[in-house]
């Protein structure tokens, strides 16, 4: 074990060495370029992939890669040592995993928050009109798995209304329970707003009170050994900047 | 040259060393889930109610899709074996489509055509009230969709090396096709049929993908074992390592006990 957490620690530090010298001859005045690589959240597909194709049009000679997934492997991956420039999580704790094991530099910011909706087929045709219908042994119901965070945030949510969910099926992601929804094989299902926005015409969504209950806060970081930190930092500030806010606010996010 | 004329007679050495690899490439993975394993907080999850549901649940689900995948495949690998069909191939070929297909996308090919949009769900739903997603039921489909074509390869493999000759016997002695088939083709491609049950099981032990997406995630009704390891692992991979040493020894067990009594033991 120690051995291959050794040689894994030196192929990091040859790609963060790698990247520093291609970086050197622009030194270090915050001029940016060069490749950067960013983990991002699953529900930050659409959102971030407008976000790195203008940022890469505003600052010539950078390319933004990325590599969305669930934020709890995204966090296991940065942990093993990916080479990766920036996390942006869909939980504060995944963040919090990669920043006590030392892997981020300054403090996570957050950027967005992300509440949840309930998805039904569109037009509605089982008639869902609240979270009430989820108790419905009657209805078919998706929901996110309790390990998964649009699970545990549909747990608290339920606990503030005082109501047992009925579910027919616990998802193992966001995407999967409001594909279920998509198909018309469930007649709602709990997802983040930004979901439902991004399902376009084949999904409706219902906003309820209780929503206020499970806000999700999204945490953002450029990471310790970011094979390119100087443009790391740049692609965050863009993030954070008016600009940002204006495109993962159109996505359905709230700013903090 | 002296080492070469040497291993001539036993092992090549220029095929042991490639096998050696294979081998610690196959079995080293499998050796660190049980070193990684926390073997003190191993026998409280070992007896957990949700491994138990989960595994009582997979043993099952896997045998019933193998008792459907041996009532259907057998027939199937006869006709693909010995019927005078048309396009004998390219029916092979769609028979044999589960077996190289990403079981996820068996799953989605479940979920459109049984759910309840699809073009046979809907009217099992609205003319039987039967809605195969998220039930244990669908569990069982999906799992025999993955199988099926591990039985019927294995069944018409045997069906192919049985000696046609001795089922003319039987048909020149007066006996009924039905009585050749279950009085002489049967009996001479039992190890075949055991083989493929073995395969076609251990498979259905471990679909994933389609059930999945087609059955949903449901404790005690469709979280079958592997989709119990890979939601652990999204919150607690001690329990996931738990989860598959248990889905591995019951794997290793059923497939060393099995080929020991039937496979090696007749071919």
């Amino acid at each position: 074990m120690p051995n291959l957490r050794s040689r894994v620690s030196l192929v990091v530090a040859a790609l963060a060495l790698a990247g520093c010298g291609s970086e050197a001859p622009s030194g270090d005045g915050g001029n940016t370029g060069g490749a950067v690589t960013v983990f991002a959240a699953a529900s930050l597909t659409e959102s971030f992939t407008k976000l790195g194709s203008e940022f890469e049009a505003a600052k010539p000679g950078t390319k933004v890669t990325f590599n969305f997934a669930g934020s709890s492997a995204l966090a296991q991956q940065i942990d093993q040592g990916a080479p990766a420039d920036v996390f942006a999580s869909a939980a504060p704790a995944n963040m919090k995993q990669v920043s006590d094991a030392g892997g981020v530099s300054g403090d996570p910011v957050t950027f967005v928050r992300n509440r949840l909706e309930i998805a039904v087929p569109k037009g509605n045709p089982a008639g869902i009109t609240g979270l009430v219908d989820f108790a419905n042994a009657g209805r078919k119901i998706a929901l996110c798995d309790e390990k998964v965070p649009c699970g545990a945030a549909a747990k608290k949510v339920f606990e503030a209304a005082g109501l047992t969910a009925a579910p027919d099926t616990l998802e193992q992601d966001v995407k999967a329970a409001l594909t279920k929804v998509r198909l018309g094989e469930v007649d709602a299902a709990l997802v983040y707003r930004t979901d439902v926005k991004a399902a376009g015409s084949d999904v409706d969504g219902i906003a309820f009170p209780e929503a206020d209950k499970a806000v999700n806060d999204y945490p953002i970081a450029t990471l310790a050994k970011a094979p390119n930190a100087t443009t790391a930092g740049a692609f965050v500030q863009f993030v954070l900047s008016e600009r940002g806010r204006a495109v993962l606010g159109e996505a359905g996010f709230d700013t903090p | 040259m002296t080492a070469r004329r040497k291993a001539r007679g036993r092992l090549p050495l220029i095929l042991l060393i490639p096998a050696l690899i294979g081998l610690a490439f196959l079995v080293v993975p499998l050796a660190g889930l049980i070193v990684r394993a926390p073997w003190s907080t191993l026998p409280s999850q070992l007896f957990s109610p949700e491994v138990g549901e989960a595994l009582r649940l997979s043993l099952v689900c896997a045998s019933l899709a193998t008792v459907i995948c041996l009532v259907l495949g057998v027939p199937l690998a006869w006709v693909l074996a010995r019927g005078d069909l048309p396009g004998r191939g390219v029916l092979r070929a769609l028979v044999t489509v589960p077996l190289v297909l990403p079981p996820v996308v068996g799953g989605v090919a479940l979920l459109l055509v049984l759910g309840r949009r699809g073009p046979i769900g809907q009217y099992l739903d609205s003319w039987f009230g039967i809605s195969l997603p998220f039930t244990t039921a669908g569990v069982v489909i999906a799992e025999a969709f993955v199988a099926m074509p591990f039985l019927v390869i294995s069944v018409e493999g045997a069906l192919r090396a049985a000696d046609p000759r001795y089922e003319e016997a039987a048909a020149t002695l007066g006996a009924s096709r039905w009585l050749t088939f279950r009085r002489v083709t049967l009996p001479s491609i039992a190890p075949g049929i055991v083989a493929g049950t073995v395969l076609c099981w251990a498979r259905a032990l471990g679909e994933f993908g389609a059930t999945i997406t087609f059955a949903g995630n449901f404790p005690g009704e469709t979280t079958t074992m592997p989709l119990a390891v890979y939601l652990a692992l999204e919150s607690d991979p001690d329990a996931a390592i738990v989860l598959s040493m248990v889905l591995l020894i019951v794997s290793v067990v059923v497939l060393a006990s099995l080929r020991d009594r039937w496979i090696r033991g007749v071919s």
